[in-house]
């Protein structure tokens, strides 16, 4: 729960490599308690391409992560393959200590808004209930009680006027909070999200960090793709570094360096530098405007 | 009312009607699922597919039985669908192009194995190319009965898959998150495809059977919002359809039922397309003209 903060973000030779080591084979303070997730030596590819490679991650409880990575860095594609959603080549995932497979009644996943075909004939509360089939299992009907879950998930994520609306009829943003109410809807400990924040408007945006931090502050913990790396360290207080491989992974202050931005977003030496100094004035005028809340 | 009175009365419209509102029913319901996965040509190659299959079957069994052919078509239909999902898995062709080469090639094969068939000049060769388009008016009573068995079973097994249908249809790798597998779904859905099939072989015959899947879907789609209200009207098109067809071609008699069946059917889509509320063309039109008017008058 500690805000974003500008430590040393001078390059230093050694910045990436120690913020690797440490990810890698130095279990956090905070992970003292079981993680949320570990994943060891995951490895996916499409065809013959690898898309994630030999990823070992382990990612503490209780907090709000950030994945950040450059297009095509596999962000989605890591969180797909946690969540069994494509085959991985190789590796393990681990949920709260447990295979995935086991303890997946605890995670929460919210797919890209636009993976699904919104003319599909049915009403934002029908997909909100969708979040409660996981625990009704196979051939369970959805009852009352599942219903009323469902709408009280709406009602959190302000759409609760809204739950006969066809899906269809609903705005990006609105759209958006249907996916997250969903995942509220499946009661998990762990939320797993393909940027959530994808084309919705700033009032959204808003609310949707407002109710992510809600979560965190339930003891929930929230790992989102995300793809601005302004907003990165005013919303997430954990950061993963993705490019394929991990290139960094720890609390924001530590690990959102310059070093690792360029590490990650390499390759266009340019387009890195000018991802990093935006960062850099960003975070600069974010800390200079007001402490942003912890 | 007299309609119905007429069609218990004639034993011949009767199972004529029967069969065709089973079928009806069945694709109908079966058809909502494949158009919103955007599988409305599966049941095309499928159905192209079980020709072969028929053929085969007659060629190991020498029996024209329905239930031996449409065992051979089923067996067929099912391996099409096998080396469909390989093709699409292994290859870089695209699904568009695999159904097509998979359609062609069982349709191609099937031609060639009635073309020997009906060379071969075996006593009972005549019979099987009426599954190309059907021949309802052949079907008796245990034909009817034998649809309404298997007809039965898929609605059983799509009303208690219904949760799990809509949900992999709807978003599938939410689906696999939560542990629906979709692999397993999707060869459920395709096996209750094929049994759907096999009933449609006898009364529209494999060249139309897609019509009867994608019509009625399509033209329900045009009046709810909403997936279960869709599988009702869609299975009501259906009936309505083979009931129509069927009256129509045994009134009028020598005109081929399948066919009519699926005329008529087209007449209820192209209603349902241009009238219904809130998606016909003519309302969406008549909105946006008065929209039009309405800003007109603003400005």
């Amino acid at each position: 729960m500690q805000p974003p903060q500008l430590s040393d973000r001078s390059p230093t030779s050694t910045g990436a490599a120690t913020t690797l080591v440490a990810a890698r084979h130095e279990p956090d303070r905070a992970t003292d308690a079981v993680p949320a997730l570990a994943v060891h030596d995951l490895t996916v590819a499409y065809r013959d391409r690898p898309a994630v490679w030999d990823v070992d991650l382990v990612l503490p409880a209780g907090h709000l992560i950030g994945v950040v990575g450059p297009n095509g860095a596999g962000k989605s594609t890591f969180i797909k393959a946690v969540v069994d959603v494509i085959p991985r080549v190789a590796g393990r995932v681990e949920v709260f200590g447990g295979p995935y497979r086991q303890n997946r009644r605890r995670v929460g996943y919210v797919p890209q808004r636009t993976s699904v075909d919104w003319d599909f004939p049915t009403t934002a509360l029908d997909v909100v209930t969708m979040g409660t089939y996981g625990r009704l299992g196979w051939l369970r009907r959805v009852g009352r009680r599942e219903k009323d879950e469902a709408r009280t998930c709406l009602e959190r994520v302000g759409l609760a006027e809204l739950a006969g609306r066809q899906i269809s009829e609903l705005s990006g943003g609105q759209q958006q909070r249907v996916f997250l109410a969903r995942a509220l809807a499946q009661q998990a400990d762990l939320y797993l999200m393909d940027e959530p924040f994808a084309g919705v408007d700033a009032v959204t945006e808003k609310s949707i960090v407002e109710l992510l931090r809600d979560l965190r502050a339930a003891g929930k913990t929230v790992v989102c793709v995300h793809h601005d790396l302004e907003t990165a360290p005013e919303y997430f207080d954990w950061v993963v570094m993705l490019n394929v491989g991990v290139i960094a992974s720890g609390p924001m202050a530590e690990a959102f360096t310059v070093d690792n931005l360029r590490a990650t977003y390499g390759g266009v030496v340019s387009a890195a530098l000018r991802h990093a100094d935006r960062e850099k004035a960003a975070i600069a005028e974010s800390l200079s405007a007001a402490p942003p809340a912890g | 009312m007299s309609v119905f009175i007429e069609l218990w009365r004639d034993y011949t419209l009767r199972n004529v009607a029967l069969g065709s509102a089973l079928l009806g029913i069945v694709s109908g319901v079966l058809g909502c699922f494949a158009v919103l996965r955007r599988q409305s040509l599966l049941g095309d190659a499928l159905s192209h597919a079980a020709l072969p299959g028929i053929c085969v079957a007659y060629l190991l069994t020498g029996s024209r039985a329905p239930l031996v052919l449409l065992a051979g078509a089923a067996v067929a239909a099912w391996l099409a669908a096998t080396v469909l999902l390989r093709v699409v898995r292994d290859t870089v062709l695209g699904e568009d192009a695999a159904l097509g080469i998979v359609l062609s090639t069982f349709f191609g094969f099937g031609v060639v194995l009635l073309t020997f068939i009906a060379r071969s000049g075996g006593a009972g060769q005549a019979g099987l190319d009426r599954y190309l388009f059907g021949q309802a008016a052949t079907l008796v009573a245990d034909d009817v009965a034998t649809m309404a068995v298997l007809g039965g079973i898929v609605l059983v097994v799509v009303a208690l898959l219904y949760k799990e249908l809509k949900l992999v249809t709807f978003d599938p790798g939410f689906a696999e998150s939560l542990g629906f597998s979709t692999t397993r779904l999707g060869l459920f859905f395709t096996t209750l495809l094929v049994v759907a099939i096999a009933i449609g072989l006898q009364t529209v015959g494999v060249v139309l059977m897609a019509a009867m899947l994608i019509g009625p879907a399509v033209a329900a789609r045009q009046w709810t919002d909403h997936l279960g209200r869709m599988l009702a009207i869609s299975a009501f098109v259906g009936a309505a359809s083979g009931i129509g067809g069927a009256r129509i071609s045994v009134t009028r008699s020598h005109l081929p039922t399948g066919p009519l069946v699926i005329l008529v059917m087209t007449g209820l889509l192209a209603i349902s397309l241009l009238f219904a509320p809130a998606h016909g063309a003519v309302w969406r039109l008549v909105r946006r003209r008065r929209g039009h008017g309405a800003r007109v008058v603003a400005a």
